[in-house]
């Protein structure tokens, strides 16, 4: 078990904070044809969260090996490495408070340097890479930081459009304490020409928000003659208060 | 002018894509060699307590075919109704059920298939039982933001009958969309995202 929560305080249990469906995307968006068969149509039922949602499992450090979080040799042959520009992306997962959330489990996946993945149903004529695998994960420290290394992907043209393509963009999925916290989204690299062109980008309808998916190159961070570093933050949803939390415990 | 809030915004969410498997599923996407198993892909053992159960579950596009690159996750409660998490205060959970699984549908059929337990029955806000249900979370290309839904179990039908969420259903026809129904030791369940069946989804 990881230590959930500050110390000296039980781990919250207070309900989520409605999400602002206004900023996620809505998931009827015929730009992105594929959303146009697998988008629901009724309205969502509105719940405030109960247990079920409140509640989630929990995800140790013990459970990483050693290289999770090092994609640029976790695939790769004992003393080579994974082609491309070598980076770290690092950041903390904070939630709507402003709060570091620890303990949360964190996985990536990505294309290699030539924007191919390594995926039976991927056909792009990029060539894969053999020592180049496309997955990591990690888990969040006490104030929420992280950090991993790999390769910048590259963008890669996709059917939808007769001429579509994806920005660079690293998947992330980030399992919170909650099941009702459940997030899926991508991140984007700073500059990047393709992210205003993208029709996945543009399921988003504020430019805001699609920024706030976009890394921030950190020459500050960077290890020089090494690699270069992206910060990209995370926001969870947030909690309110329970009344077993406003008391304080023992008294 | 009133102060701030200084609220952060979630970030916002963008689709899983057709590779999620080799984020979350590497194994699966014959990935090998990075992590020793897919997370989520054991979700009962020896000890785990309770009557052990079988759930196939697919989801079906408004055409009627399945989706073959879907990744579906469920949360549920152990036998006894305790959640095994930090944030579960009426008690110890089953330390040898997880109640957390994940799976991609297969690339052929489009069906999954969960080994879990019946989870017992859970409180509602105001303390009302709620029926036996699992918690079901779904992504794939083409969903923008992750569904959630639940799936009630069809030989429950005292407790479906007074479970409070079933309950806000406006439209009864639509109740139905949430039970699988039992055969033997097995429960199919079918999530359609669109059509005259389409499964209630929350906001919650
Ligand atoms: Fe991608």
């Amino acid at each position: 078990m990881s230590n959930i929560g500050a110390p000296n305080r039980p781990p919250e249990a207070g309900a989520f904070f409605q999400r602002d469906r206004d900023w996620h995307p809505p998931a009827f968006t015929p730009g992105y044809k594929t959303s146009v068969l697998r988008s629901p149509r009724r309205a969502l039922l509105s719940l405030n969260s109960t247990i079920s949602e409140i509640t989630g499992p929990v995800f140790g450090h013990d459970m990483l090996g050693e290289l999770d979080d090092d994609m640029i040799v976790n695939f790769a042959k004992p003393g080579e490495s994974a082609i491309g520009p070598r980076i770290m992306v690092y950041g903390r997962v904070l939630d709507e408070r402003g709060i570091g959330v620890p303990g949360v489990l964190i996985e990536v996946w990505q294309a290699n340097a030539g924007g191919r993945y390594r995926h039976k149903k991927e056909s792009y004529l990029a060539p894969l890479d053999p020592n180049f695998g496309g997955c990591g994960r990690t888990i969040s420290g006490d104030d929420g930081s992280y950090c991993f290394r790999t390769i910048q992907p590259g963008p890669y043209p996709w059917p939808n459009g007769p001429n579509d393509w994806r920005p660079a963009h690293i998947h992330f999925s980030v399992f919170g304490h909650g099941f009702g916290q459940r997030l899926i989204t991508q991140m984007y690299f700073e500059g990047d020409p393709m992210i205003w062109k993208c029709p996945i980008v543009k399921t988003i309808n504020d430019p805001q928000a699609i920024e706030q998916l976009t890394a921030a190159l950190d020459m500050q961070a960077t290890l020089p003659m090494d690699m270069r570093a992206y910060k990209f933050d995370i926001v969870l949803r947030g909690r309110r208060s329970t009344m077993f939390e406003n008391r304080r415990e023992g008294n | 002018m009133a102060q701030k809030l200084d609220r952060l915004k979630e970030s916002p969410s963008q689709t899983a894509g057709p590779y999620v498997h080799i984020g979350l599923t590497p194994n699966f996407a014959d990935i090998g060699g990075v992590y020793p198993d897919d997370l989520g892909a054991a979700m009962v053992g020896d000890k785990t307590k309770g009557e052990r159960i079988t759930v196939k579950m697919r989801v079906i596009d408004g055409a009627g075919t399945p989706l073959k690159d879907a990744l579906i996750e469920i949360w549920q409660a152990d036998a006894a109704g305790l959640y095994n998490s930090p944030a579960e205060r009426r008690g110890a959970a089953d330390p040898h059920f997880t109640g957390w699984g994940r799976r991609a549908t297969d690339m052929v059929s489009g069906e999954c298939v969960f080994e879990t337990i019946k989870p017992g029955r859970v409180p509602f806000n105001d303390g009302r039982p709620m029926a036996p249900h699992l918690t079901v979370w779904i992504v794939a290309r083409g969903i923008n933001i992750g569904l959630h839904t639940r799936m009630y179990f069809g030989d429950e039908e005292a407790a479906n009958a007074e479970d409070p969420v079933l309950a806000r259903i406006e439209h009864k026809v639509r109740v139905p969309t949430l039970i699988a129904q039992r055969s033997g030791d097995t429960y199919v369940f079918d999530i359609q995202l669109q059509g005259d069946d389409e499964t209630v989804f929350f906001d919650i």
